[in-house]
């Protein structure tokens, strides 16, 4: 699907069915330097389950025209500006690390969009260590590597990956490459600056579910004990062995929280 | 202190692919010798019919014991993914067909397998997918034979069977200027002796019958998606960019962005034509990549003091292996495969055919068979075998000369494969 938001290109993925306002809708938000395909397997289910499933490309990701937003608070707003342009009135919000601070802030400042959030692989705050800003900023190859490295558990660099055939670290890094030079420090920079977490979660009325990896190394499960008590209502799934890239490394589990949750 | 690094080589050769087996702890790779994987119930089904839950169906699109192996080899070369297939020719098949159709147009080497040049030159046209064939060393060539509907650059990282070393960085920036992937055959090298992703290379494939596997127990191949080919850039490749009939309108590159191509010959490829690997195949290679790098460096080991034998002897007229003194490509295989420019090459013994035939008949060590990559010894002369019935001037035409001897040098202790040369070698010119 092609919408236009601020004169810009946006694309979404549909899954081969155009958003009816009748239908319950899922909206997808990835994390940095990601685009929609990291929800393909989330999307084309709630479509054959009779609900809407939408997967941004967030601006300057995927095939989505740039830049890249430069706040947090940015991409809610432009979330609810999808939404906007997509005809639809509300919706269940589901992010993805720097994605779950895009949705946790537009349920908090939107709260007439958002049925209910699901965070993933998400902490508030979201601090990133100078060891990965300092050559994200350079668009150095470490940094991709790091965030590669960092981003799934050590089980998942060894793989046994429930996709048939799929090298999951090969797949992640081959995602974050497409990435244009620049986009990933300012998704990064984004989620440092960031602090606005905690408050906002207050201000959520919607049920959140967090869904947490065991293992994550980048947002730590023992990160997300402050947002979840400022949650009103909150589910908690945490993913034994799993690590920060959880849609990858875990897809049924995933699914299967996300399927309950929506209902 | 040093940073954090990916799992090594022989770590991933070991593991990639393969933690316990969930099941029952298994250490070793279970085959898992079933036809079919039951549903726990209806929607779960549908969902892995329809791409939502990841799982197994049935044995022909995905097996966990093939999982296995497609994961490794995809991690040892540096892709995204990767599918085992019946053979080496299914694999080079399935690249094709995945991306090409009647109408469309190849460029390839002139220097290959047999079997692969077969498919290209007499079968492939009769579905209407022509082939031209260029000089491997030659990127002018490559780039002046591609046509508007050209959708493939194809080559083997070292040429058969005259060890031609593909220029892969030369040949990739070709394809790629012209919005087009190159698939390597990287059968002889193996990823532990040349990485062509990490050359430029988008497609590669194995025989897993030779190295990959490298007892000589089993037929199989494997291709692996590089993951970086962008196909929706170049405009030319519809069964990825547009939406498939087949599959209820998916389009891949939309959903699956990098794994575009590996899910659709998987879901087309493997589901329609069924060149599928058998699980037990699937093991018996996971069991030889165990230990790839090591024998791969014996298997280098030998061949260089074979080839220094061979040099030095009287009957020998030539030898062609990369790293021989005045091989064309010897600076370029010394880039590419500093590692060693593996362990098939060929020589020429003074006499024609006729002491070609003799020396042959008179080895012990070496086994005379078509195939290589066994960790034994393999020799073929295919003036009196694979080409008999062609004359002097066909062989020539197919840069094949009546002496040429083919060897595949194993893993034995390399002075017993020098003696035995030797002593063939002596009756050879009686």
């Amino acid at each position: 699907m092609e919408l236009r938001i601020d004169d810009r290109r946006v694309f979404a993925a549909t899954y081969g069915r155009e958003p009816d306002p009748g239908r319950p809708t899922v909206l997808f938000v990835h994390g940095a330097a990601m685009d929609r395909t990291v929800w393909t397997l989330f999307g084309r289910y709630f479509v054959r389950h009779e609900h809407n499933a939408i997967a941004v490309d967030l601006p300057g990701h995927g095939r989505s025209e740039g830049p890249p937003l430069e706040s947090i608070p940015a991409m809610a707003d432009w979330v609810a500006a999808l939404l906007d342009a997509a005809g639809i009135d509300s919706a269940f919000l589901v992010g993805h690390s720097m994605g779950s601070l895009a949705v946790l802030d537009a349920a908090a400042r939107h709260p007439e969009r958002a049925r209910g959030i699901v965070l993933v692989g998400t902490s508030a705050p979201m601090p990133v260590t100078d060891a990965l800003l300092d050559p994200a900023r350079a668009n150095e190859r470490l940094a991709l590597d790091l965030l590669t490295l960092w981003g799934h558990s050590a089980r998942a660099h060894v793989g046994g990956f429930s996709v048939p055939g799929m090298w999951m670290t090969g797949g992640g890094l081959r995602l974050v490459e497409r990435a244009a030079p620049g986009v990933l420090f300012a998704d990064l920079d984004a989620c440092n600056r960031y602090a606005d977490g905690i408050e906002r979660a207050r201000a959520v009325r919607c049920p959140a579910l967090l869904v947490l990896g065991e293992r994550d190394s980048m947002t730590p499960a023992r990160a997300v004990r402050d947002l979840e008590a400022a949650l009103p209502v909150s589910r908690r799934l945490v993913i034994r062995h799993g690590g920060h890239q959880l849609m990858s490394e875990r897809p049924n589990q995933v699914l299967d929280a996300l399927a309950e949750f929506v209902g | 202190m040093p940073g954090p690094r990916y799992l090594g080589f022989d770590t991933l050769s070991l593991h990639a692919g393969q933690p316990p087996d969930p099941a029952t702890g298994a250490r070793a790779a279970p085959i898992y010798q079933s036809a079919s994987f039951v549903f726990p119930d209806a929607d779960h089904a549908a969902g892995l019919f329809n791409l939502e839950r990841s799982g197994h169906v049935y044995s022909r699109l995905s097996n966990p014991t093939n999982a296995m192996l497609e994961e490794r080899v995809a991690a040892l070369e540096g892709g995204l993914g990767a599918l085992a297939v019946a053979s080496g020719q299914a694999a080079l098949h399935l690249a094709v067909a995945t991306i090409a159709g009647a109408g469309d147009h190849l460029v390839a080497s002139r220097s290959l397998y047999g079997g692969s040049h077969n498919l290209l030159e007499y079968t492939l046209p009769r579905f209407g997918i022509e082939t031209t064939f260029v000089d491997p060393r030659d990127a002018r060539a490559f780039r002046a034979a591609i046509r508007p509907t050209t959708r493939l650059l194809f080559g083997e990282t070292v040429g058969n069977p005259g060890c031609e070393v593909l220029d892969i960085p030369a040949i990739a920036e070709v394809a790629h200027e012209a919005g087009l992937p190159l698939l390597v055959d990287n059968t002889f090298a193996t990823p532990w002796l040349c990485r062509p992703i990490e050359l430029g290379a988008d497609l590669v494939y194995h025989s897993a019958t030779k190295f990959l596997s490298g007892h000589g127990v089993v037929i199989g191949g494997v291709l692996v998606d590089g993951g970086r080919f962008d196909w929706d850039a170049s405009g030319r490749f519809p069964t990825l960019s547009e939406p498939h009939d087949g599959f209820h309108g998916l389009t891949y590159t939309e959903e699956f962005g990098p794994a575009a191509f590996i899910t659709r010959a998987r879901r087309e490829g493997l589901r329609d034509f069924g060149a599928c690997m058998a699980p037990t195949t699937a093991f018996y290679v996971l069991q030889g990549l165990e230990t790839l790098s090591i024998r791969m460096d014996r298997h280098v080991a030998n061949t260089r003091e074979v080839v220094a034998f061979l040099e030095g002897h009287d009957a020998v007229e030539w030898v062609s292996y990369p790293e021989a003194k005045g091989h064309p490509d010897r600076e370029l295989a010394s880039r590419l495969l500093p590692k060693g420019a593996g362990a098939v090459f060929s020589f020429g013994v003074r006499g024609g055919r006729a002491a070609g035939q003799r020396f042959i008949e008179r080895l012990e060590v070496f086994s005379h068979l078509a195939n290589v990559g066994d960790a034994k010894s393999l020799v073929i002369h295919p003036a009196s075998t694979t080409h008999h019935r062609m004359d002097a001037e066909a062989l020539a035409a197919a840069g094949i000369s009546e002496g040429l001897i083919r060897l595949s040098v194993g893993i034995e202790d390399p002075a017993d494969l020098t003696a035995d040369l030797g002593r063939a070698l002596r009756a050879s010119q009686r």
